[in-house]
C-alpha cells in the first residue's frame, strides 16, 4: 500500500525540533505537508458551507463519484485528476437536477444523492475491471497516496486551491444568507438556485483536488469533522471558517507526522484525531450546559 | 475477479428465455447467486421502503461503510469477519439511533461517525494487508463489493436464513412502524413506542447491510435499499403496494443483473446499479415532464 511509510527504520526521539528536521528532509513529506495545506485551507471553508447547509451526504457521494471519474480515467489513458474533475461536476449538476426544489428538498435531495452514488460506484467497478489493475489501483484511489506527491501534482492543486477559493469568497456572503434561510434570501432577491448549484460545483472541485491528495474515503473526514466541531464551538461564521481551516490543518499535519513514525496510513490518524476532539468538544458543551443550568437554578434560588 | 475465469464454458445468450434460465440454473455457482440474489432484493425492497419513508438514506450509507470496518477489524483480530460484520453494524446501528434523534443534527452526526469509521477502515486495512500473506489481500476488495458469482453453497443458505428472519421480523412490526414513520407524534400519544420501533428497525437496516456483504459488498449494498424504493414511492402512494413494488422491482433488477452478469460477464453489480439508475432517472424525468411536481406524502 501506498500509504504505509517507505522508511520503517525512523525513530521518534522527544525532541520535537528535530524530529521535525528528520522528517523535511524528505522532499516528499515536504510535498505532503504542502499539499496537505492546501487542501486543508479548501476543506476546512468549503466543509463549513458543506455543515450548514447540511449536506455532508452530498460531500460523501462526491468523493465516491470521484472513485468512477478516476477508475475511468485510468481506463482510458487520461490523467486521474481530469477525470476525478469531470465526474465530480457532472455528479453536482446531476444531484441539482434530481433533487429538485420545495419544502422537501433535503428529502428527496437524499434519494438522489443515494441513487447517484450507487450508480457511479456500480460505473467505477466496472473501469476497475476492464483496465484489469483491480486490488492496487482501489487501494489508492480509496486510501489515497498522500506520500506519492509529485512537484506538478502540488503545482496543480495550488492553482486548483485558488480558483476553489476565489469562487468561495465570490459568493460567500450570499451563500451564508441563504443556507441560513434561503425563503427569506428568495424574498429579498437572491438567486438561491443559482447559489445551490454554485455550492455543489465548488464542493465537487474541492474534493476532486483532494481526493488525489488524501483520497476517497479521507476527504470527507476533513470535509466534515473541522467543521462541525467549529460550529459547536461558534456561532460567529468568521470565526468558525478560520477555527475550521485552523483545525483541518492541525489535523493534516500531526496525521502525516504521526504516521511517519509508524507502520498506518495517514487517514487514520487524521480522522481519529478529529473524531476523538469532535466528542471532547460535545462532551465539554453538555457538562457547561450543565453548569450553566445549575448556577441559573441557584440565582433562582431553586436548588439549595 | 471470478466472472473472468468462467467466461470460456459459458453458453450464449438464446431467445429462448426458459432454456436460458434452465442453462443458468444448471451451474452450481448461479443456484447461489440467484438464491443469495433473490434474499438480499427481497430484504432490500421491504426494509428499502421504510429507509426512504424515514429519511435514513444517509444513516444507512454509513451503516454500509461499517461492514466494511467491521470484517476487517475481526479479521485482523483473528475472529470469524461475519462476527465482525454483524456486531460492528448493529452496535452502530444502536449507537445512531441513539445519538442522532434530532432531525436537523442528523447530517453532522452521521457524517461525523461515518469519517472515523472510514479512517478506522484505513487503519484494520493496512494492518490486515501487512500482516497476512499477498494472497489474501483480496479480502478487503471482495468486502467493498461483494460477488454474487464467488458464494459458496453455505454462504447462499446463510443469506437465506437471514434474510427470512429479516423479512419475517419486519412484516410483524410493518404496521406500527409505518405509523410512527408517517406520523411519529401522533403514534406516540396513541401509546405506541416509537423510539423502541426505531431501534429495532436500525437494527433491521444493520442486519440487511451485514447479510447481503458477501454477496453485493458494503459499498454497493444500498443500491438495492435505497433505488427500488425510491422509484416505488415516487410511483405509489398507498404505503403497502409502495412496499410491494419497492420488492419486485429489487428481485426485477437483481435477476436482470445476474443473467446479463452470467452472458455478458459485466460486473453484476454495475448492471445492477445501472438498471436502478436508469429506470429511476426515467421516472423523476417522466413525473417532471407530466408536470406532477408535488412530492410523495412523507
Amino acid at each position: 500500500m501506498n500509504t504505509n511509510m517507505p522508511t520503517s527504520d525512523v525513530q521518534f526521539s522527544w525532541n520535537l525540533l528535530f524530529d521535525f528536521q528528520q522528517i523535511f528532509t524528505y522532499h516528499f513529506m515536504q510535498n505532503a505537508f504542502l499539499a496537505g495545506m492546501l487542501v486543508a485551507l479548501i476543506a476546512g471553508s468549503v466543509g463549513y458551507f458543506m455543515v450548514l447547509r447540511s449536506q455532508s451526504f452530498a460531500g460523501h457521494t462526491l468523493a465516491h463519484v470521484g472513485f468512477a471519474g478516476a477508475a475511468g480515467a485510468v481506463l482510458f489513458g487520461m490523467s486521474p485528476g481530469v477525470g476525478l474533475l469531470f465526474s465530480c461536476l457532472v455528479a453536482a449538476i446531476g444531484i441539482g437536477l434530481l433533487g429538485g426544489r420545495g419544502a422537501q428538498t433535503s428529502w428527496t435531495h437524499g434519494i438522489a444523492i443515494g441513487t447517484i452514488q450507487t450508480f457511479s460506484l456500480g460505473l467505477g467497478i466496472l473501469f476497475l475491471q476492464l483496465s484489469h489493475s483491480y486490488t492496487e489501483n482501489v487501494y489508492a484511489i480509496l486510501f489515497g497516496a498522500v506520500l506519492g506527491i509529485s512537484d506538478q501534482d502540488v503545482r496543480l492543486i495550488i492553482l486548483t486551491t485558488i480558483v476553489a477559493l476565489a469562487g468561495l469568497i465570490a459568493i460567500a456572503r450570499p451563500l451564508l444568507f441563504s443556507s441560513i434561510d434561503p425563503d427569506v434570501a428568495d424574498a429579498r432577491g437572491l438567486p438561491v438556485q443559482f447559489l445551490d448549484y454554485a455550492f455543489l460545483v465548488l464542493l465537487a472541485f474541492a474534493v476532486a483536488q483532494s481526493v488525489q491528495v488524501v483520497g476517497v474515503l479521507m476527504i470527507f473526514g476533513l470535509l466534515v469533522t473541522p467543521a462541525a466541531i467549529a460550529q459547536q464551538v461558534t456561532a460567529r461564521p468568521v470565526i468558525a471558517v478560520g477555527l475550521s481551516i485552523l483545525l483541518a490543518l492541525f489535523f493534516t499535519w500531526t496525521g502525516l507526522a504521526v504516521s511517519y513514525f509508524t507502520p498506518y496510513p495517514v487517514g487514520f490518524f487524521i480522522t481519529g484525531l478529529a473524531f476523538g476532539t469532535y466528542i471532547l468538544v460535545r462532551l465539554f458543551r453538555v457538562l457547561y450546559t450543565i453548569f450553566l443550568r445549575r448556577r441559573w437554578f441557584k440565582g433562582q434560588g431553586v436548588l439549595g | 475477479m471470478t466472472e473472468l475465469i468462467l467466461l470460456s464454458d459459458i453458453p450464449s445468450f438464446s431467445l429462448n428465455l426458459i432454456s436460458d434460465i434452465h442453462e443458468m440454473l444448471s451451474v452450481d455457482f448461479m443456484c447461489y447467486a440467484f438464491q443469495a440474489g433473490t434474499m438480499v432484493s427481497l430484504v432490500s425492497g421491504l426494509v428499502g421502503y421504510f429507509i426512504i419513508l424515514r429519511n435514513l438514506v444517509f444513516a444507512t450509507e454509513a451503516l454500509g461503510h461499517v461492514t466494511f470496518t467491521g470484517a476487517l477489524a475481526a479479521a485482523v483480530i483473528g475472529l470469524d469477519p461475519l462476527v465482525g460484520l454483524f456486531g460492528a453494524t448493529i452496535l452502530v446501528a444502536l449507537l445512531l439511533g441513539v445519538l442522532g434523534t434530532r432531525v436537523k443534527e442528523n447530517d453532522v452526526v452521521v457524517g461525523t461517525i461515518l469519517a472515523w469509521i472510514l479512517g478506522l477502515g484505513a487503519l484494520f486495512l493496512s494492518i490486515y494487508t501487512t500482516k497476512s500473506s499477498a494472497t489474501n489481500s483480496t479480502l478487503g476488495v471482495n468486502y467493498l463489493f461483494g460477488s454474487l458469482f464467488g458464494l459458496q453453497e453455505e454462504q447462499a443458505q446463510q443469506t437465506v436464513i437471514i434474510g427470512l428472519g429479516i423479512v419475517l421480523s419486519l412484516l410483524v412490526i410493518a404496521r406500527p412502524l409505518l405509523f410512527a414513520s408517517l406520523d411519529p407524534d401522533v403514534a406516540m400519544a396513541r401509546g405506541l413506542p416509537v423510539r423502541g420501533l426505531s431501534l429495532v428497525f436500525l437494527v433491521l437496516v444493520a442486519l440487511s447491510l451485514a447479510e447481503a456483504v458477501p454477496a453485493v459488498g458494503s459499498l454497493l449494498n444500498s443500491a438495492l435499499l435505497i433505488t427500488p424504493a425510491a422509484i416505488a414511492q415516487r410511483l405509489v402512494t398507498r404505503p403497502f403496494v409502495a412496499l410491494v413494488l419497492s420488492a419486485v422491482l429489487a428481485l426485477l433488477f437483481t435477476w436482470v443483473g445476474l443473467t446479463v452478469g452470467f452472458y455478458a460477464s459485466y460486473p453484476v453489480s454495475f448492471v445492477i446499479s445501472t438498471i436502478s439508475f436508469v429506470t429511476y432517472v426515467s421516472v423523476v424525468t417522466w413525473q417532471r415532464l407530466r408536470g406532477n411536481l408535488t412530492p410523495p406524502p412523507k
